[in-house]
């Protein structure tokens, strides 16, 4: 169970009052994660246009991604990928209903506070966009708007949510419909998570203070991740998931929900894949149901899928090492 | 007696969040039981209580179709099985709903509670907010109420009670075996309501 505030540093939110002199706060820590705990088991789709947002609501999506292109394609244009326009996120935050999340680059504190300005409900700082700041991540805590961010090791994930960071995603290497780098960071995430929740179990506190130095970060977020044994916010897998099969298999390394991106609007058969993946992600526990879904799709529509071993561009190394 | 089964629907949402208030508010009362999570008719049709979770309404409704889950469920609270509703659940389970913004959606409902629901009512997350609120019908006179893109009633039938409102929004309702509310009493270790509808299952029980 994922605690909600713990001994973490917490946002103590902005104070007001109702119309009959309630005391209200808004921006907690409860109300970031909380957010995040309400997305789970769920699948979050990348959008371009009101179209694709209006498809992935009715596949079942739990929210939608707004980007300017997708990372397939910002892939191929080169260039400085740049927060999607404000006009495009607005015209899908007046058609859905779910939750609309929208990317800013990493570090830039003013594309973050505009889109939390125009109300988008998440904002993913993300590695799929030109990095603003090289050394510097955003200040999470110092918004009333929930951040998610992307990490490759519990190191990285550790450092985000000490930023603030309400939800973690696992990276993958986006736009490639390669799962091959989600399931390897995802399964490092474990691994790390295991080894420093047996540090924990054996009492032994110097060996933390070891991690905490190494991983560059307080003490105390050690303790209380080791001590749970798993992240202490929502992480969803992210980064190449092409087909129902993939969902379904990072949610059973023990994804809390998926991300995706270029895998259902760059197939050709974006409408019943995207339905497919919902029904994959929901019912990953049962084979049968699973292979219900990927008869749904048609391999011969995929996304091609790039060799992640021959990238010119590896986004998934933005802004890890700070 | 045999032993009291819980079950939390499972499609999707903070399913986990409401098996562990359940499991403390049975124990805080002292009662012998389990609590399953649900995904499919068989599931649904064997537990004695249910409660549908915080999550996206949208999302659970179609896939409640999608196997089944949706007429299983109708069937057992029209029958009388107790059903706690929390956000997401509480529109699942009503009769109609609109959104604050985009307004009238076809999205899948269980109409089994008399009520209109208006959809994110008090705006998108960043309005989302914690407040005290008061359940006096339920012998709750205080509990923190934390409200995520949270959807209030807007007109109620005649066998509806409200039990509290919110800057003048209903944010809670009882109508027989049915309990709803705008708020997540799972994401706060207060079990107290949880601990109501636990008696409520036990009571139908018996």
């Amino acid at each position: 169970m994922i605690p909600l505030s713990g001994d973490l540093p917490k946002s103590k939110g902005i104070k007001s009052e109702s119309v009959d002199s309630i005391g209200v706060t808004k921006g907690t820590s409860t109300l970031k994660r909380g957010f995040a705990h309400m997305l789970k088991n769920g699948v979050v789709m990348d959008v371009t246009t009101v179209e694709q947002a209006r498809i992935a609501e009715e596949a079942g999506a739990v929210s939608v991604m707004v980007l300017d292109k997708l990372p397939s394609d910002v892939r191929k244009a080169g260039g400085v990928a740049r927060t999607a326009s404000l006009r495009v996120i607005q015209e899908i935050m007046d058609s859905v209903t779910i939750p609309v999340m929208a990317k800013c680059r990493i570090g830039h504190v003013y594309e973050a506070k505009v889109l939390a300005e125009a109300n988008v409900d998440m904002v993913d700082e993300s590695e799929v966009l030109t990095p603003a700041d090289e050394n510097h991540h955003i200040w999470k805590w110092d918004f009333t708007t929930p951040f998610v961010n992307g990490a490759r090791s519990l190191a990285e994930a550790l450092r985000r949510i000490e930023e603030g960071a309400a939800m973690i995603r696992t990276k993958g290497e986006p736009g490639t419909g390669n799962v091959a780098e989600a399931i390897l960071h995802i399964k490092k995430v474990n691994d790390e998570l295991r080894t420093i929740k047996s540090i924990y179990d054996s009492g032994d506190k110097q060996g933390l203070v070891s991690i905490a130095r190494e991983f560059k970060v307080s003490f105390d977020l050690v303790e209380e991740t080791a001590k749970i044994g798993r992240l202490p916010v929502v992480n969803f897998a992210a980064g190449g998931i092409a087909t129902p099969a993939d969902a379904a298999y990072l949610m059973s390394l023990g994804c809390d929900g998926i991300f995706v991106g270029s895998g259902i609007f760059k197939a050709e058969d974006a409408m019943e894949r995207a339905r497919a993946t919902v029904l994959a992600t929901t019912f990953w526990e049962d084979a049968d149901a699973v292979k219900e879904a990927q008869k749904m799709i048609n391999e011969k529509q995929s996304i091609l899928g790039l060799d992640v071993k021959n990238l010119e561009l590896r986004m998934q190394d933005r802004g890890g090492s700070a | 007696m045999s032993e009291l089964d819980i079950g939390i629907l499972a499609l999707q949402g903070d399913v986990a969040e409401n098996f562990m208030s359940t499991m403390m508010a049975m124990n805080e009362l002292g009662i012998d039981g389990s609590v399953s999570q649900v995904k499919t008719p068989d599931q649904i049709s064997a537990v004695d209580g249910l409660i549908v979770p915080g999550g996206e309404s949208t999302m659970m409704g179609q896939l409640s179709m999608v196997n089944g889950a949706m007429n299983a469920l109708k069937e057992k609270i029209e029958s009388g099985m107790p059903v706690l509703g929390i956000c997401a659940g509480m529109i699942l389970l009503a009769k109609n709903s609109k959104d604050r913004v985009v307004g009238s959606t076809k999205q899948p409902l269980l109409d089994v509670l008399d009520v209109e629901i208006e959809r994110n009512s008090f705006g998108r997350q960043k309005d989302s907010f914690e407040a005290e609120v008061s359940l006096d019908a339920m012998e709750i006179p205080s509990f923190q109420g934390v409200f995520i893109r949270a959807p209030a009633v807007v007109k109620t039938g005649s066998g509806v009670e409200t039990l509290g409102k919110f800057n003048e929004k209903i944010i809670a309702v009882k109508q027989g075996n049915i309990l709803a509310t705008s708020f997540h009493p799972e994401l706060t270790r207060d079990v107290s309501l949880h601990k109501q509808f636990v008696k409520m299952v036990a009571d139908s029980k018996n």
